[in-house]
């Protein structure tokens, strides 16, 4: 490495007194390329496809929770922006604003240009459970809801094909979603939401209840998918190693009130490997700078013991979270739950 | 009884009644599922009808169906219609409640996932809500026949005009025991040819297909 670059340089041979020195020069590289893998987030001067200003929700029930407060997000077209938090810190209804199931108490969401009011497929939801229709195959899940576009049949067919194609599950577009497994269904979900060609594709924490090695799978997938078709995408997780394999940009959290930490700019090349030794860095980075974030914001007894609470539902290295602890601690309510009185 | 049997089968007269009641039935248990399957959907989908129609639909229910005959004569006169409405008030309910059941029970992400994928209207109903709600609406469909079935027999015994009822009525005025058992039989054969071989198959084949059961 620059061990042996230094020495060519030089003509020298290796000798101690240079082996400490270029060890002193390697540390240094490093200590840049860190900080120049993962930089704040530089306002672009095109247009944004999602533009999200001064959005602020307020969930009204026995108690009011401020699930947001003052959002400002704009995303680019063709972006892969992870919003990661751990419980309860707004992310989801976030998501949810940007989908037009929730419509925020204050601010505007709009894309690409016009205000979002409502759910549609233009700015399609993928949810961890498949919500895939029980009744249909796989390839008929697919063509049901290209129907809905007002496609003709052969239309249909034909990208129901391609797109089971492209999520690797041919062989079983005649299957029904109980007879497949979890990983799989979640893959004929995708290649329904990916079918229907939507502006922007929103996820909220889609692979959240695969095991871990589906959940490696899911995200090769989704990276080589995306590098081919640049689909601007959304993707909510409390996974840091997640948000860093995936995302273009990582948007990180914190809630009560649910606002924005920090936007990360993530500059590792594609595809990235979850055990990349950098990742793995820059992972433990983002841990730590928001157990201290925690730790400062509650300066009172016992905070510090929430505030790793709430760091440690980030996870760094597979599924060792709990959900439920953001809700012990008073998290946001889930959005989807909130809407199940609603006549969802 | 196999003599009484034999003797009514003779002349036709049981597949006559046989004929008669059946018709009955099915004319009144298409009534019942052609309101009571909408009637439940609206009251499962729109709060008002859900706060309203719903308790009195649900008292109503534990009303043996056979008290509604007095009130059908009165307001249908001895005829076909007071039987129909009968065995109409019979099934309705029960189809109705079944129904607001199964879509009641709708899994909230299917309908969620309707909305972001632009599934609306006639398309939304036909497409998504009622198979959703199929399992639940077979299972009322089910118990509907029965309800049905019962409320026929009950109102052929008490309003006697031809059918299954009037044979049995008839039988007993005969005092042929043999007779009157023979009917009984044909009414149980008839009930669980319908509920065991007809619905528990298509209750099975959805429930299969829908998941809900081991293959």
């Amino acid at each position: 490495m620059s061990t042996a670059a230094d020495a060519e340089r030089t003509g020298r041979p290796l000798v101690p007194r240079a082996h400490s020195l270029c060890a002193v020069l390697r540390k240094l590289l490093a200590r840049l390329s860190r900080k120049r893998l993962l930089v704040p987030f530089r306002e672009r001067a095109a247009p944004a496809k999602i533009a999200v200003k001064s959005v602020g929700h307020t969930y009204r029930g026995r108690d009011e929770v401020v699930a947001l407060e003052n959002v400002n997000l704009d995303v680019h077209h063709g972006q892969m922006v992870c919003l990661l938090g751990p419980s309860g810190c707004g992310k989801s209804t976030l998501l949810y604003a940007l989908a037009g199931t929730v419509e925020p108490s204050g601010g505007h969401v709009t894309i690409d240009g016009k205000e979002v009011k409502g759910p549609g497929p233009d700015r399609l939801l993928m949810f961890q459970d498949h919500a895939l229709f029980p009744w249909l195959t796989v390839r008929q899940n697919i063509v049901f809801a290209l129907r809905a576009r007002g496609l003709d049949r052969r239309e249909c067919e034909r990208r129901a094909h391609e797109y089971i194609h492209l999520v690797q599950l041919d062989g079983f577009e005649r299957s029904l979603p109980h007879q497949l497994s979890g990983g799989m269904r979640q893959r004929a979900s995708l290649a329904r939401a990916l079918s229907m060609d939507p502006a922007v594709l929103l996820m909220d924490e889609p692979f959240g209840a695969l095991d871990a090695q589906t959940r490696g799978q899911m995200h090769n997938l989704l990276q080589r998918i995306w590098m081919r078709q640049r689909k601007t995408v959304v993707f909510v997780t409390h996974d840091i190693r997640e948000a860093l394999v995936l995302g273009d940009r990582v948007v990180v959290m914190a809630g009560r009130p649910g606002r924005i930490l920090w936007d990360l700019e993530v500059r590792l090349e594609r595809p990235r490997d979850p055990d990349d030794e950098r990742l793995v860095t820059l992972s433990r980075q983002i841990r730590t700078a928001l157990r201290e974030a925690q730790a400062q914001s509650r300066p009172m007894a016992g905070a510090g013991g929430e505030g790793r609470e709430n760091a440690e539902q980030l996870d760094g290295a597979g599924r060792g979270s709990s959900l439920d602890g953001g809700a012990a601690a008073g998290g946001v309510p889930h959005p989807a739950g909130a809407h199940l009185g609603a006549g969802g | 009884m196999l003599r009484g049997f034999l003797h009514l089968a003779e002349d036709g007269r049981l597949l006559k009644a046989v004929a008669r009641s059946l018709a009955r039935l099915l004319q009144g248990y298409g009534i019942s599922v052609l309101i009571g399957v909408p009637l439940g959907i609206a009251t499962a989908r729109l709060p008002l009808l859900r706060l309203t129609v719903k308790p009195i639909v649900m008292g109503l229910q534990s009303l043996p169906s056979i008290c509604w005959l007095p009130l059908a004569i009165l307001w249908f006169g001895l005829s076909e219609s007071a039987i129909l409405f009968v065995v109409v008030m019979g099934s309705l309910l029960s189809i109705a409640i079944s129904t607001e059941d199964g879509v009641s029970s709708i899994q909230p992400q299917l309908l969620q996932v309707s909305g972001t994928l632009g599934i609306r209207g006639l398309r939304f109903y036909g497409g998504v809500l009622v198979p959703a709600a199929l399992p639940g609406i077979v299972t009322g469909l089910k118990l509907g026949w029965s309800f049905a079935w019962r409320a026929l027999m009950a109102g052929e015994l008490l309003f006697v005009s031809g059918g299954l009822g009037q044979l049995l009525v008839t039988a007993r005025e005969l005092l042929d025991v043999a007779q009157v058992m023979a009917v009984m039989a044909a009414i149980v054969a008839i009930g669980v040819a319908m509920d065991r071989i007809l619905f528990q198959a298509v209750e099975v084949r959805v429930r299969r297909r829908w998941g809900l059961e081991a293959p």
